[in-house]
């Protein structure tokens, strides 16, 4: 992530140069015997039709310099075009005036508004100093029960949706900007920062209108699509509101476009967050394209491959994007990620999603399983993990019964699948009381806690009292990651039991 | 004559007059003086691999060698302090630059304005070999640092200081070699980090390395001064294991190398360490730890760097004659970095494009782990702790293969275990540790039936697995009542002994006297459970096997009377 040096000035005058001696491949161009050429630079390349087209300098040996063209290399020829070295690195404009555009996978505009202005920004950023992040742990509620209350979200986290093709990852994503909020009442201690002073103390009655005002006031959302379709793009453009800005990456704009959609995109984050001072969540879609288009362009170099043919430096390279989310020291604004991916084939494990875990801090996944039940969100609560939790919950957070909570139903929702395998095969005749308990718990779960309507809004105190309505169907002495004190004080949610069918 | 840059190509950078250069020389590359190292040289040129971002760097800048080898800093301001890959202070720099981390930024490792208490342990005149102690210094309240005579010096002390406030930069002794020859000597010396820090000798490791989690502690335990490797897919709880160990083990001295891993779990361990308290000295944990943060959006080649600058600091610890423990987290992405190098230099990959030479490197790495007899005569250890990424949770990926080779204990995180929330997802029957036949004698002293109960944990676990597949084809009816009451027994196992929550004031330490009292009552009340008649439907409730899976949570470590008595403790 990029703490902002100061906006980079204008380079020296661009160097300008004629001839191209040789191109290879797709995507490579070769101009020699120039000097003073720095490893990153930008490049603007003017072709005989007069069409601009981007690219960076990947080499430097000697006086040769090679360039790698973002739009590609068919129509070069050797002589004829005019190929400008910009003297700094790939950077975007940014001043207050984004928010509300839209752009194009490059940050240029495609919403016929005026070209952007302000100061230059390098759009790889530069690493943040560990010593300079601020641990993320304050709850946002998405009202969305299997994620507040089993896979909590905190502001400055990075959270991925690992989906799969055909499955409502996009709904849920418009979902939870919508309804993401701080409920600074939860803590007291929250209350005495001047941040969250500014904004009136709500509760759970406020209505609805009420609550998205007072949304709009604190998430800005940077939507970055990278290689998605048309109307996926349109749709997220549509049904997102309030203050935005996004990044449209089709399906069919050049691939190489695709490295650069989500560093612009965060280096516009970093900008809203650190200087401007506000909450952005950032969403990215599709992460599997960027991961394949960094696989064509890792080819078309001949870097040698590794996994399924991904180049060794995925890894390095995801990175480099997922951590630039987070929280500074002293300054008030805050970047939550939440990129999305299709897991080819559904396969976790799949370099891609593999990757993505390794470096973010955790993942909802979605289930095709649930999603064919007619199950909305489709959230596989299992393979669901949030991280930054831990710390994010709990007394003076949510509420003090949250994580001992979140662990049982956890460890009774694994013995309930465990329980649904066995039947597979030896049917439910021949199971136990406990056994049975243990299914209807499973099923109830699905069904009542994770399922719930596309705009359907629960409080963490709805999502929690829910669970321990839910325990309720299991025989007490099952519950042995409670405490008998925690028992004792939910019992009487305990002795309702899960509720009807409607609930 | 002096060098330039000729070819640039990401962190592998090549510049002209070789000759000026030698082997893993540190080398300032380019006008703002990027770090590099010297990692192959031709006859007309010479490779480096720089260790920051290679940007705007051109043909042409200067190439300047330190003259020396790649080398960390070693005297008193290791504590508590956070350092990136090539040791550079990273709480020093943020003062310095901001909150990004600037390319070409230099900032000297240890703190040389600081003054020390220097209190010496020898006179003027005292004949000295290398590695000797000439004094200390009271670091933190936690841990005394020794002065140590660089080890390749020896000769009489001329001079020493008296007891007395130093910086880094003011000599405390001088040494006259047999040549004559008067060295002066500091309270740091410089180590290359490549190279292993000389010991008189190696001893074989015979004492635990209590981290006061059960399942490893007492399944599958790692000595003092042995090495052990914690392979999981992620998601598996792989760095808060790691966490959990850098807080609760019993070393003097903790070394955690966040290498390529998460910025925000770094902040984490800085807002915890200095927070939470040292069960055996009361102190925070932050005055034992050094943290070296190379984090994933950090520079690559300095990741590859980061594994030996913190087991060369975990050497000189060791060397004051400590209990050292250095975690890694983790080293597949060490190997990575690894690769991605080679890949730049064009050198024929071995497996999944991992260079030939990743398994002698691993095994260098673990080697350096050992406990040993101190140049000075004293003896300290080395614990090495590694957790391993594999792609995919594939087992059998070069990088878990070749460190199961080279660790003695090998703690395998189970996804479905994971899932259903059971930390510390240690798998109890595909884990393994070679030291546990050695430490067994010292479990044995503190507690007479250890062995006998923890063998009957073992074979029943190994049981109870047998007949979960023969439950899978045939559900429980295909089960006697013992048979079922074995698997209530398992549950109880692994509940109340296995599973440590975190989060668990009274439970997320356990001393040995708590972990051999809990096993003796569990196994108790599991033969109890076994011997007797009652139908297994209803023995959860005749046996109390609920309250006796929350026993761990309800008594602390200072508890031991009250498990003992259970169930009469019991509040219910």
């Amino acid at each position: 992530m990029a703490e902002h040096e100061p906006p980079l000035e204008r380079g020296p005058d661009p160097v300008i140069y004629t001839e191209l001696e040789r191109i290879e491949g797709p995507l490579v161009a070769l101009v020699t015997a120039l000097p003073g050429i720095g490893y990153g630079e930008a490049v603007e390349v003017v072709d005989r039709a007069g069409g601009r087209r981007h690219g960076r300098v990947v080499l430097l040996d000697g006086d040769k310099v090679t360039i790698e063209l973002f739009q590609g290399t068919t129509g070069l020829g050797q002589d004829g075009e005019r190929t400008r070295f910009l003297g700094r690195p790939i950077s975007v404009r940014l001043d207050k005036n984004i928010l509300g555009r839209h752009l194009n996978g490059m940050g240029e505009p495609i919403d016929g508004g005026p070209p952007l202005t302000g100061a230059l920004y390098n759009i790889n950023g530069t690493p943040l100093n560990p010593t300079a992040r601020s641990y993320p742990q304050d709850f946002i509620q998405t009202g969305v029960s299997a994620i507040d209350a089993m896979s909590a979200l905190v502001r400055g986290q990075k959270l991925p949706i690992f989906s799969s093709s055909g499955l409502p990852h996009d709904q849920l994503a418009i979902q939870l900007a919508q309804q993401a909020r701080i409920r600074p009442e939860l803590s007291r201690q929250e209350l005495s920062r001047p941040e969250l002073n500014r904004q009136e103390v709500s509760h759970p009655d406020v209505s609805r209108e009420e609550r998205s005002k007072e949304r709009e006031g604190e998430l800005v959302v940077v939507f970055a699509a990278i290689g998605v379709k048309h109307d996926v793009a349109v749709r997220f453009a549509r049904e997102i509101a309030g203050q935005t800005v996004s990044f449209i990456n089709l399906a069919d704009d050049p691939v190489m476009e695709r490295l650069l959609t989500p560093r612009v995109a965060l280096t516009t984050a970093e900008y809203l967050a650190f200087e401007l001072g506000l909450h952005v969540l950032v969403i990215l879609t599709d992460m599997t394209v960027y991961g394949e288009a960094l696989r064509e362009v890792a080819t078309a170099r001949g870097d040698i491959p590794s996994r399924k043919g991904y180049p060794g430096y995925l890894y390095s390279d995801l990175a480099s994007l997922f951590e630039r989310a987070g929280r500074i020291k002293g300054k008030p604004g805050s970047i939550t990620q939440i990129p999305i991916l299709t897991m080819p084939n559904d396969d976790i494990t799949h370099p891609i999603p593999d990757l993505t875990g390794y470096i973010t801090e955790g993942q909802i996944v979605l289930s095709r399983d649930l999603f064919r039940q007619r199950i909305y969100p489709p959230i596989n609560l299992l393979p669901s993990l949030s991280r930054l939790m831990g710390d994010g919950v709990g007394e003076g957070k949510t509420r003090a019964d949250h994580h001992p909570l979140m662990d049982q139903l956890y460890a009774a929702y694994a013995r309930a699948e465990e329980v649904r395998m066995m039947t597979r095969i030896v049917g439910e005749e021949d199971l136990t009381e406990t056994d049975r308990a243990y299914l209807a718990f499973g099923h109830a779960l699905e069904h009542q806690f994770i399922a719930q309507g596309e705009s359907q809004e629960r409080d963490i105190e709805q999502s929690l009292d829910l669970g321990w309505r839910l325990l309720g169907g299991l025989p007490l002495e099952e519950l042995t990651r409670l405490s008998r004190q925690l028992i004792d004080d939910h019992r009487s949610l305990l002795e309702q039991g899960p509720p009807g069918e409607q609930p | 004559m002096s060098a330039h840059t000729t070819q640039i190509s990401g962190p592998l950078v090549v510049c002209d007059h070789p000759a000026e250069f030698a082997m893993g020389d540190r080398v300032a590359v380019g006008d703002v003086g990027l770090v590099g190292e010297v990692i192959r040289i031709t006859p007309h040129a010479c490779y480096l691999q720089v260790y920051e971002d290679t940007t705007e760097l051109k043909v042409g800048e200067p190439v300047t060698g330190s003259g020396g080898a790649l080398s960390v800093e070693l005297g008193p301001g290791l504590l508590a302090s956070v350092f990136d890959g090539i040791q550079r202070p990273l709480e020093l720099l943020r003062e310095r630059a901001g909150d990004g981390i600037q390319r070409g930024i230099q900032a000297p490792a240890l703190d040389r304005t600081r003054r020390w208490t220097f209190e010496p342990a020898l006179k003027q005149g005292a004949a000295v070999n290398g590695g000797a102690v000439l004094g200390q210094v009271k670091e933190t309240p936690a841990i005394t640092h020794k002065i140590l005579l660089p080890p390749h010096l020896n000769g009489t002390l001329a001079t020493i200081a008296d007891r007395g406030e130093y910086c880094l930069e003011e000599p405390i002794a001088s040494v006259r070699d047999a040549g004559g020859e008067t060295h002066p000597v500091y309270m740091f010396q410089r180590w290359p980090v490549r190279i292993r820090r000389p010991v008189s000798e190696r001893l074989s490791p015979d004492t635990p390395l209590v981290t006061g989690q059960r399942v490893i502690d007492t399944l599958f335990p790692i000595a003092k001064g042995g090495s052990a490797a914690m392979p999981g897919g992620f998601g598996t709880g792989k760095t808060v294991t790691q966490h959990n160990l850098a807080k609760w083990c019993d070393a003097d001295v903790i070394i955690y190398i966040g290498c390529g891993e998460r910025g925000n779990e770094i902040t984490g361990v800085l807002q915890d360490f200095p927070q939470l308290r040292d069960p055996r000295t009361e102190r925070p944990l932050i005055e034992r730890t050094v943290m070296i943060a190379n984090t994933s959006n950090m520079p690559v080649a300095a990741r590859e760097a980061s594994i030996y600058t913190g087991i060369t600091i975990a050497e000189y610890f060791r060397d004051q004659g400590l209990d050292v423990a250095l975690l890694a987290d983790s080293t597949s992405r060490w190997a990575e970095a690894l690769r991605e190098i080679s890949g730049r230099l064009e050198e024929m990959p071995a497996e999944e494009g991992f260079p030939a030479y990743l398994p002698s490197r691993t095994a260098e790495f673990y080697e350096r782990a050992g406990k040993v007899r101190t140049l000075a005569g004293e003896t300290g250890s080395l614990t090495a702790i590694g957790a391993v990424s594999p792609p995919g949770g594939d087992f059998s990926e070069p990088v878990t293969l070749h460190t199961q080779r080279f660790v003695k204990a090998f703690w395998m995180l189970d996804r479905n275990l994971a899932y259903a929330r059971f930390f510390p997802a240690i798998h109890p029957l595909d884990s393994y540790s070679e030291y546990a036949g050695e430490l067994a004698q010292w479990w044995q002293n503190l507690e007479q039936t250890w062995h006998e109960d923890r063998s009957a944990l073992v074979e029943l676990l190994l049981e109870a697995d047998k007949l979960k597949g023969v439950v899978r084809i045939m559900g429980e009816e295909g089960l006697s009542e013992r048979q079922r009451k074995m698997l209530l027994a398992e549950r109880v196992i692994k509940e109340g002994f296995l599973q440590q929550s975190a989060f668990s004031p009274n439970d997320r330490f356990a001393s040995p006297q708590k972990q051999a009292a809990l096993l003796s009552v569990i196994m108790g009340q599991v033969r109890r459970l076994l011997g007797d008649e009652t139908p297994a439907a209803q023995a959860t409730r005749h046996f109390q096997l609920d309250a006796l899976i929350r026993l761990k949570d309800e008594q602390s470590s200072k508890e031991i009377e009250a498990i003992r008595a259970w169930p009469n403790t019991n509040p219910r």
